[in-house]
């Protein structure tokens, strides 16, 4: 009997990363919420927060204990009942534009917020105006009688005397 | 003008180039403070020593810096010696024990010298969540009025002192600076 049996490679990868998972969200503490509305909201503005030390994460993926802190301070705040602005305003005040992943619309945000539209404007301005210029090269027509005499007059010019051109 | 058309290619390549290239000496971790220019905020915490509260009202009066330090923080041990430097130089440092365990931050301080005119424990972090920290050490400058002046996050030495800090301290404490 076969006791032993090799696992698909498909089967052991998908259990692989099913541990995988496990061990990423081991290292974020839980919170218990009064309302399951407060948990949507509290992982929504954790993902749009950024963690101030480790910059290129949000609260939410950071351990660093900053970032534990801000969701400590989240969950306390949520549980208060502050709205989403009052949070994100409290956050800002201390922490900067820069804290906010989706950052409000002002002098120095603009170029984060219209860069992209402009860019895809020029850019299509860009394509519009070389497919006109192509479209619009002069089509070709046969040269009048006048056009053909000069023509051979230049060439036999250029032959030194050589004859009519074949 | 089609012959010019040809170099576009190259002349983009070259304004991103320079782009990136000023990128490589840009230092994502600047942070500006979002405090600066501000009050510095309200607090009431304890002494670090003393035990007895400490407000707002207890720092301010002469240009300062304040310095977020914690016996956790190798870096902090580093600029030790240049903080000391610095108070001899008779520039008044707050110190902010930053989420510390007062017992061990005090025989720090009995070790290895204490630089500060004033100390304050901040050992929830209230303080430090107020002022943005994120981590120590930090350095802020506040002015005579209380209002936050600039920010240095990391190790303050020599090179950041004359660079960034010296200004708000008068004309003396930056012909003093080595």
């Amino acid at each position: 009997m076969k006791v032993i049996t090799i696992l698909p490679y498909r089967r052991v990868l998908a259990l692989t990363m099913l541990f995988w998972t496990c061990v990423a969200a081991a290292v974020i503490e839980t919170y218990e919420f009064s309302d399951p509305s407060l948990e949507l909201r509290y992982h929504a503005l954790s993902d749009e927060l950024r963690c101030p030390k480790c910059q290129n994460q949000t609260i939410a993926d950071s351990n660093a204990p900053i970032a534990k802190d801000l969701r400590f301070l989240l969950h306390q705040q949520l549980e208060e009942g502050a709205s989403d602005a009052e949070i994100l305003d409290f956050m800002v005040a201390r922490y900067g534009e820069f804290v906010r992943y989706r950052p409000g619309l002002d002098g120095r945000t603009m170029v984060l917020w219209y860069g992209p539209l402009l860019v895809t404007i020029l850019g299509l301005l860009g394509l519009a105006m070389h497919l006109r210029g192509r479209t619009q090269t002069a089509p070709l027509t046969a040269p009048s009688e006048g056009e053909r005499a000069a023509l051979r007059a230049k060439i036999s010019d250029r032959l030194q005397g050589g004859g009519e051109p074949r | 003008m089609p012959r010019l058309k040809l170099f576009l290619p190259l002349g983009a390549f070259f304004l991103l180039g320079l782009l990136l290239f000023r990128g490589l000496s840009l230092d994502p971790t600047a942070l500006p403070s979002a405090l600066v220019g501000k009050r510095f905020p309200e607090f009431e915490l304890m002494g670090l020593r003393s035990g007895e509260p400490v407000t707002r009202a207890a720092l301010v009066g002469d240009p300062m810096l304040v310095n977020v330090w914690a016996t956790w923080c190798y870096s902090c041990r580093v600029e030790h010696p240049f903080l000391l430097d610095l108070a001899e130089r008779g520039i008044k440092i707050v110190g902010l024990n930053y989420k510390d365990d007062s017992a061990k931050a005090v025989a720090w301080l009995d070790e290895l010298g204490d630089p500060y005119a004033i100390s304050v424990a901040d050992t929830d972090g209230t303080l430090g969540l107020d002022m943005g920290v994120y981590g120590a050490p930090e350095t802020y400058v506040v002015d005579a009025r209380g209002v936050v002046q600039y920010r240095h996050v990391g190790v303050l030495d020599a090179g950041v002192w004359q660079s960034e800090l010296s200004a708000w301290f008068g004309a003396a404490a930056v012909g003093e600076a080595r």
